[in-house]
């Protein structure tokens, strides 16, 4: 029971920690990318400090409840996967239902901000988590291929590297990361510069602590996801943990690599990715099970 | 002679006639309402104490002479007649419906009246997958028909051009609950095929209510598409007593693969031809040109479901066979090309059809797979199906009545204008897609159950649920848009209207609440004693999960005091309207639309394809079983 509770607030403590700290390297290394200095890498966690004494701009009343939801599903999110062993059977399917049920009501924030910038930018969210959603319950999917259990303790805990039989579906992992990462090529929905064609998008309308919030569910969603590419390796966990910093490089990379993609070909190329690589990967694994018996 | 629970069965299936006929003659809305209103009443007592009763791991029977088999037929020969009848004045139809009607019944009512139908021992049977459909159809069905009376009023005002026929609607919704415990107690095969075809007529008369030349084109769609399915029925009809020596559902489901194949391939073909699987999808669409009462009917607790149910019934008999496989592809296809066609759909009746042939296909996927679980996952998609379609017809149906329209776009911003109603539709779209709701908790036990299977099943499954995703969330995210336009138009609403609104809202979330309750007590012990689905820490994480859900929205009834309002960032100069802004140039409106993607998932695009491909899949399902 102890150890639980000492489970429970280590998870409180560290998660939005380390997704502070990420969001904080991301700028620096971004900004070395670009030849500036950029700020300290606490930057983030004295933004958010700063954001929540600032005063509560709001369209509607509704709207800033709607992050206060937002931010609590983050956080269950990343306590069915980290907290997974005080669940005696906690599904990695709940996890992603969890992560999609979180970003609906982000979505729904900006829905009902009546600003059309917002609006465009919820719709455009919306369209990316379609576009994302397939390969996320593939990654699922293929964990319970791989390992016979939807069962998140018994994917951690399984004998062989999981990586070596779900290469394609952990390259479709890391390629829709960028999608939830919101970041460029996929920063269709609002992106970290305000000088676009959406403004801020989707959050265009939060301000204050209500930007706050959006940050710190963030930080949770990250360390979430980090996490299932942890999964990935979790047979040898020093390796695991270096691939998934190595992981939130590259997408760093790609950040400041790539332009902007249109809607359409977001779509597409996602599709496609997800078909060729979640559904080979898939197919191969069912194959290979039918010859071995 | 019957005992006391026997006959109470009876007076289930037989009551609904009683107000049908009554119906029939009253014209007085007072004297219909209370009717109404009684009657379902008295129905759904009777259904609980039935479900009471009757509830357990094992399959009762009720056995009743057989002389009434006479009826049966003489009930055939009449709705051939009265099929033939409808058709005689109409261009095209005056010769394809005797077509489609003369051969089967012919058939029949020869085997009938030559003794070659076996004698069956039991003519009614109870089991609990009888049981939900019986509740489901009793309350869901009642609560529908309480709403009737009230919608079809001010639908007669609304359109004085239309002769009015109520009654015969009206009785024609009863005669429907007749119809349909009909279809879930028989034990035969005949019997069955006497009620289902009643099923087929009393659509006929919903979709052509109002007679307008679109509702009888649509109408008449629809019946000779079923009529081709009611084909498939008699022909299992024929083949069963030919070679099977039963017409017993309960024998030949039991009977083993071998034996009962081709029966049970020919009903699941009438099965998935009801529940508008692709290729039969466009009678369902037709059928949207009804007042709204008969689509929430037909979607939800009737028709459809009779299909589904069918298709359940007879999955032991083609589980593991290549059959079971076609059926399943059957059902993944109208899962993933309707939902993506609903996303290219403004029409918010039409984006609920398109939804519907989406979740039946995920039943005819389950029922073709056949696994326990994959059985378990149908039976309760079926429960929440019914109750949030329900809630989502009568209130786009209450919607376009206040407002006028039934277009998504024409709801931007509801929330202020109907707030009682947004919220139950709310209710219903979060019970259609988002976890930790019913349906969501269906397609994670799917994925559960077809884990160990082909992964092209799950990959069509995955997809078409990304895709559900997108149009329910566009929706629920246009309903809660706050706007300027405050005027409250929910006022002259009736209470027959809104009592079952809230009582279908209620019961979507205490469904949810209690389903690994309803799992344990209906579904699980017909699979035996060892089955069980959701474990401890399931349950844990869909309570936590539950109660967030229930209890966050509170916070949206607080007005919270640290707020500064202030109006949306629109790029240039506000000014005192929100939707107009000053730009650079002048002063410019600016409105909102949502996103349809017509280039991918347009009707245009995926119909035909898909009607090819699905059209492809039923004739290999209906020949292959020869060959095995």
């Amino acid at each position: 029971m102890t150890l639980n509770i000492i489970f429970v607030i280590l998870y409180f403590i560290f998660a939005p920690l380390l997704g502070g700290l990420f969001a904080g390297l991301d700028r620096v290394v971004s900004a070395r990318m670009q030849g500036r200095v950029g700020p300290p890498v606490f930057q983030p966690f004295y933004d958010v400090f700063k954001l929540l004494g600032k005063q509560n701009f709001t369209v509607n009343r509704f709207h800033s409840y709607y992050l206060v939801c937002y931010l609590l599903f983050a956080v269950l999110n990343g306590a069915q996967l980290y907290l997974a062993c005080l669940f005696n059977a906690d599904d990695i399917l709940f996890v992603i239902f969890t992560l999609t049920l979180a970003d609906i009501f982000l979505v729904m924030a900006a829905y009902s901000a009546g600003s059309p910038y917002s609006f465009i930018g919820a719709e455009r969210e919306l369209f990316q988590m379609l576009v994302a959603e397939p390969l996320l319950l593939i990654t699922a999917f293929g964990f319970y291929m791989a390992t016979k259990s939807f069962d998140v303790v018994k994917i951690y805990s399984a004998d062989h590297m999981l990586f070596l039989s779900l290469p394609g579906i952990f390259i479709g992992f890391v390629f829709v990361l960028t999608i939830k990462f919101r970041k460029s090529p996929f920063d269709l929905a609002t992106s970290h510069h305000a000088h676009q064609e959406l403004v801020k998008g989707l959050t265009t309308e939060f301000s204050g602590p209500t930007l706050a919030l959006f940050e710190i569910a963030h930080w949770f969603e990250v360390v979430m996801l980090l996490g299932i590419v942890f999964l990935f390796f979790a047979s040898s966990p020093l390796l695991g943990l270096i691939i998934t910093v190595l992981t939130y490089f590259a997408t760093i990379l790609i950040d400041n690599t790539y332009a902007r993609f249109k809607l359409h070909l977001t779509f597409e190329v996602a599709w496609i990715a997800t078909l060729i690589l979640g559904g080979g990967n898939l197919m191969v694994l069912y194959f290979l099970k039918l010859v071995n018996g | 002679m019957l005992d006391g629970n026997s006959f109470l069965v009876v007076f289930l299936i037989l009551f609904p006639l009683l107000p049908a006929l009554l119906l029939l003659m009253l014209r007085a809305e007072k004297a219909v309402k209370i009717v109404v209103n009684i009657s379902i009443a008295v129905m759904s007592m009777a259904a609980i104490t039935v479900a009471v009763i009757f509830v357990g791991g094992i399959t009762d029977f009720i056995s009743l002479s057989h002389h009434l088999d006479m009826l049966i037929t003489l009930g055939d020969i009449i709705i051939a007649l009265v099929f033939m009848y409808l058709a005689r004045n109409h261009r095209s139809m005056r010769y394809w419906i005797p077509l489609l009607v003369i051969p089967q019944y012919s058939a029949v009512i020869f085997f009938e009246l030559t003794g070659k139908i076996p004698e069956s021992s039991s003519t009614f049977f109870i089991d609990n997958l009888s049981i939900i459909m019986v509740l489901i159809i009793a309350i869901v069905g009642g609560l529908i028909s309480i709403y009737t009376p009230g919608y079809m009023k001010k639908y007669h005002e609304e359109h004085p051009e239309i002769k009015d026929r109520r009654h015969i609607f009206i009785s024609a919704v009863f005669l429907f609950f007749f119809a349909m415990f009909g279809i879930v107690l028989s034990n035969q095969l005949t019997w069955i095929y006497f009620f289902w075809e009643i099923t087929t007529l009393c659509s006929f008369i919903m979709i052509g209510y109002s007679q307008k030349e679109e509702a009888v084109r649509n109408s008449f769609r629809a019946l000779w598409m079923l009529l081709l399915g009611g084909a498939g029925f008699a022909a299992a009809i024929i083949y069963a007593s030919l070679y099977c020596d039963t017409v017993e559902v309960t024998k030949l489901t039991a009977a083993g693969k071998t034996a009962a194949l081709i029966p049970a391939v020919l009903i699941c073909f009438a099965g998935f031809n009801k529940a508008a699987q692709f290729p039969f999808s466009s009678w369902l669409l037709g059928a949207m040109v009804a007042p709204t009462p008969s689509s929430a009917l037909l979607h939800s607790s009737t028709m459809v479901k009779a299909g589904v149910y069918i298709c359940i019934r007879f999955s032991p008999a083609i589980h593991n066979t290549a059959c079971g496989t076609f059926l399943a592809f059957i059902g993944a296809i109208s899962f993933f090309a309707a939902s993506a066609m609903a996303i290219s759909q403004s029409d918010g009746k039409r984006v609920l059809a398109y939804s519907t042939i989406a979740n039946l296909g995920l039943i005819v996927l389950c029922a073709g797979v056949g696994s326990y679980l994959a059985l378990w996952s149908a039976i309760l998609l079926i429960i929440f199906h019914a109750l949030a379609k329900a809630l989502m017809f009568c209130s786009v149906g209450i919607v376009e009545q206040q407002c006028g329209s039934r277009n998504i776009e024409d709801m931007h911003g509801l929330i202020s204008r109907m707030p009682f109603v947004s919220i139950m539709m709310i209710v219903g779209i979060s019970g259609m897609f988002l976890a930790p709701f019913g349906m969501l908790i269906s397609k994670w036990s799917v994925l559960e159950a077809l884990a160990n299977n082909n992964p092209i099943l799950p990959i069509a499954v995955i997809l078409g649920s990304s895709l559900t995703l997108f149009f329910w969330s566009k929706w629920m995210g246009t309903l809660v848009a706050v706007n300027e336009d405050k005027t409250d138009i929910e006022k002259g609403i009736g209470k027959s209207i809104w009592f079952p609104l809230f009582s279908l809202s209620a019961l979507t979330i205490i469904v949810c609440a209690f389903f690994p309750l309803i799992g344990a007590v209906l579904i699980e012990p017909m699979y035996g004693p060892d089955f069980t689905v959701m474990g401890r820490g399931h349950i844990i994480m869909v309570t936590i999960m539950m109660s967030m859900v229930m209890f966050l929205p509170v916070g949206f009834l607080i007005n919270w005091r640290n707020l500064i309002h202030v109006t949306p960032y629109l790029g240039g100069t506000n000014v005192s309207d929100p939707n107009r802004f000053k730009g650079s140039l002048k002063e410019e409106e600016w409105t909102l639309r949502n996103y349809y993607f017509e280039n991918y998932f347009g009707e245009k695009k995926l119909l035909k394809i898909s009607n090819i491909a699905a059209i492809l899949i039923t004739l290999a399902f209906l020949t292959i079983g020869w060959f095995l």
